[in-house]
């Protein structure tokens, strides 16, 4: 499903070189439910960002399903996002000036479906979430787990093939946290969806069938 | 259709800051389309020239008079088919501290003025009761309302240029044909000047300031001029001919000092628009970073972002422009009465309307330029790191 494979990335600063991924290689099969930890700075976002395809390694290939994403262009890498990737960010990052139906909404927008289709599809993913009953609400009239369930409702309404999540619980109080991995358990238990989640919260991580560990940009585990 | 909905709920977002921008656009635009108003006004009498009137005066200035009996060598250059005189009167109206006071006061040829300025419409009846009468005066209609002239009514004036009390009675109120036509005028005989110059000054009898005549042909000015002025080269009252759009223009070059400020003043004024909204784009481009690479995460494409950030931009100049707008009328309407002879024509022009809005525009564009760039430069992951 997802192959990564000897992947190098270093950034730049004051002609600085920071190496943060040498050559990593990893394999995850569909359906998967990985977890990637380590400290911060192990580079363990930078390679979640690069399988969902918002960021491209220096060196190695990633291939998601049958497409090699290293070698799509900005224009080509956008449409396979919108089609393949659902994202669930530690700070949700709904827009707060929209409300719960239209941040789930937002996906939708750049498919060719009518709006009837839409609305059908949102409120399944809002329902799906246990946020049915409140679609009208804004960001701000939420609490942070509703947030992150809304967020989630975002990433799984184009039923994407992958669904990548990066701290999902980090800003989340010990019982909404477990209610989102209960939630992200059951996407991929009920729905099959490959999941690749990086997470400093062991407890979160007890809910992945795989963990691997990341540190100073390499695989230790 | 989403693009429209984000911009406007995004501008709502902080809504003082908005509110504020648009003023201070509004009033920026307010100022813009007053100054540009006065610089229309100030040149109105070049706008309003005919295309087939010239003007002949003395070679040295208007102030120094021609003898009116050049009019009848003029006439027969081929090409004139009318010509009548004018002649600068001056004098004080009431309190001359009061600027309303001041409004032209010139003696015409009573029999052809009106038939070479057509523009002037004057009711038959009130024409010949006018002609009748010596001491005889025609006003303008917006004169008349300024200052409640009725016809019958006798306007004194005390003479400076032509020593004395004048005593006119209004015998006619004219209308301009269009809106640019200058309704601030007063017309009297100058057979009457000429009379009481004959009597009290003989030196300054059958002068008068310029001659107004009408050509066939407009394409024939330049050849009616020379003609003219030849006729008079070597004579002690040399004469200078012109179009009338020219002679009008020269009035204007003697205040291009002030219409050159006022333009200045204009530019200034769209840097400042530039500058309040560019400071309001880039400040909500700034703090909207992080949502612009979700966008972009999700798959929305940099276009979105441009229209986002430059429809905003555009939304918000476009309503403060048009607020200006709306605000400029009374200003300049206020301006207008409190100064109403000042400026013989004092409208805000279509143009000015449709400049004011462009430059709102164009600054609009412009100020979105940098946050635009930005946006589309910064990396998508580097934008989900930003804390707006």
């Amino acid at each position: 499903m997802i192959n990564v494979n000897n992947v190098s990335k270093s950034y730049h600063r004051d002609r600085i070189e920071i190496p943060v991924l040498s050559s990593i290689t990893i394999s995850v099969p569909e359906g998967e439910f990985l977890a990637l930890m380590g400290p911060s700075g192990s580079g363990k976002t930078t390679l979640l960002n690069m399988i969902a395809g918002i960021d491209s390694p220096d060196r190695g290939t990633i291939t998601v399903g049958d497409t090699e994403i290293t070698s799509l262009n900005e224009t080509e890498l956008s449409k396979w996002r919108s089609n393949h990737v659902g994202f669930i960010f530690q700070f949700y990052n709904l827009l707060p000036v929209l409300t719960a139906f239209e941040n789930v909404e937002l996906p939708l927008l750049l498919t060719s479906l009518g709006k009837a289709e839409r609305r059908r599809q949102v409120e399944t993913a809002l329902r799906l979430v246990g946020l049915g009953d409140r679609m009208k609400h804004y960001p701000k009239q939420l609490s942070g787990g509703q947030e992150q369930r809304v967020a989630i409702a975002r990433a799984i309404v184009t039923d994407p093939t992958v669904l990548v999540a990066d701290e999902p619980t980090g800003d989340l109080d010990k019982v909404s946290a477990g209610e989102i991995m209960n939630l992200l358990e059951r996407l991929n238990k009920e729905f099959k969806k490959t999941i690749v989640m990086v997470t400093h919260d062991p407890r979160a991580a007890e809910k992945a069938h795989k963990i691997m560990h990341l540190d100073k940009g390499e695989l230790t585990i | 259709m989403f693009v429209l909905k984000l911009i406007l709920k995004n501008a709502g977002r902080h809504k003082l800051r908005t509110a504020l921008t648009i003023l201070g656009i509004a009033i920026a635009v307010m100022s813009f389309v007053f100054l540009r108003t006065i610089v229309t006004a100030w040149s109105y009498g070049v706008e309003a020239s005919a295309a087939n009137r010239m003007i002949s005066r003395h070679s040295v200035s208007f102030i120094f008079p021609l003898p009116l009996a050049y009019r009848d060598q003029i006439a027969r250059v081929p090409g004139v088919e009318a010509i009548s005189f004018a002649n600068w009167f001056g004098g004080v109206f009431k309190d001359p501290a009061d600027f309303k006071n001041f409004f032209p006061r010139l003696a015409v040829d009573a029999e052809t003025y009106f038939d070479v300025y057509p523009e002037y419409l004057v009711p038959p009846d009130q024409m010949a009761e006018f002609q009748k009468e010596r001491n005889a005066c025609i006003v303008g209609e917006k004169l008349s309302r300024e200052h409640g002239f009725k016809i019958g009514d006798i306007i004194p004036v005390e003479g400076d240029i032509y020593p004395g009390q004048w005593e006119f009675v209004v015998r006619g109120i004219y209308k301009g044909k269009d809106p640019t036509a200058d309704e601030t005028q007063m017309f009297f005989h100058w057979k009457y000047l000429d009379e009481r110059m004959t009597q009290e000054e003989n030196g300054r009898a059958g002068a008068i300031g310029w001659f107004i005549f009408r050509v066939t042909d407009p394409a024939a000015m330049p050849a009616v001029a020379r003609t003219v002025d030849d006729q008079y080269r070597n004579s002690r009252a040399g004469t200078k001919t012109e179009t009338e759009r020219e002679f009008q223009q020269s009035f204007v070059s003697m205040s291009s000092a002030i219409i050159s400020s006022l333009e200045a003043i204009s530019l200034v004024i769209i840097g400042i628009i530039l500058l309040v909204l560019a400071n309001t784009i880039v400040m909500s481009a700034r703090e909207r970073t992080r949502e612009y690479a979700v966008l972009k995460t999700l798959g929305f494409s940099p276009g979105h972002v441009v229209g986002l950030i430059g429809g905003e931009s555009l939304m918000i100049g476009l309503l403060g422009g048009v607020l200006g707008l709306i605000l400029a009328y009374p200003v300049v309407a206020a301006f207008a009465q409190a100064f109403p002879t000042f400026f013989p024509v004092f409208n805000v022009a279509p143009w000015t309307l449709a400049l004011a809005v462009g430059v709102a525009l164009l600054a609009a564009i412009v100020a979105a330029l940098f946050p635009v760039f930005r946006a589309l430069r910064i990396s998508i992951a580097e934008g989900l790191r930003t804390i707006g």
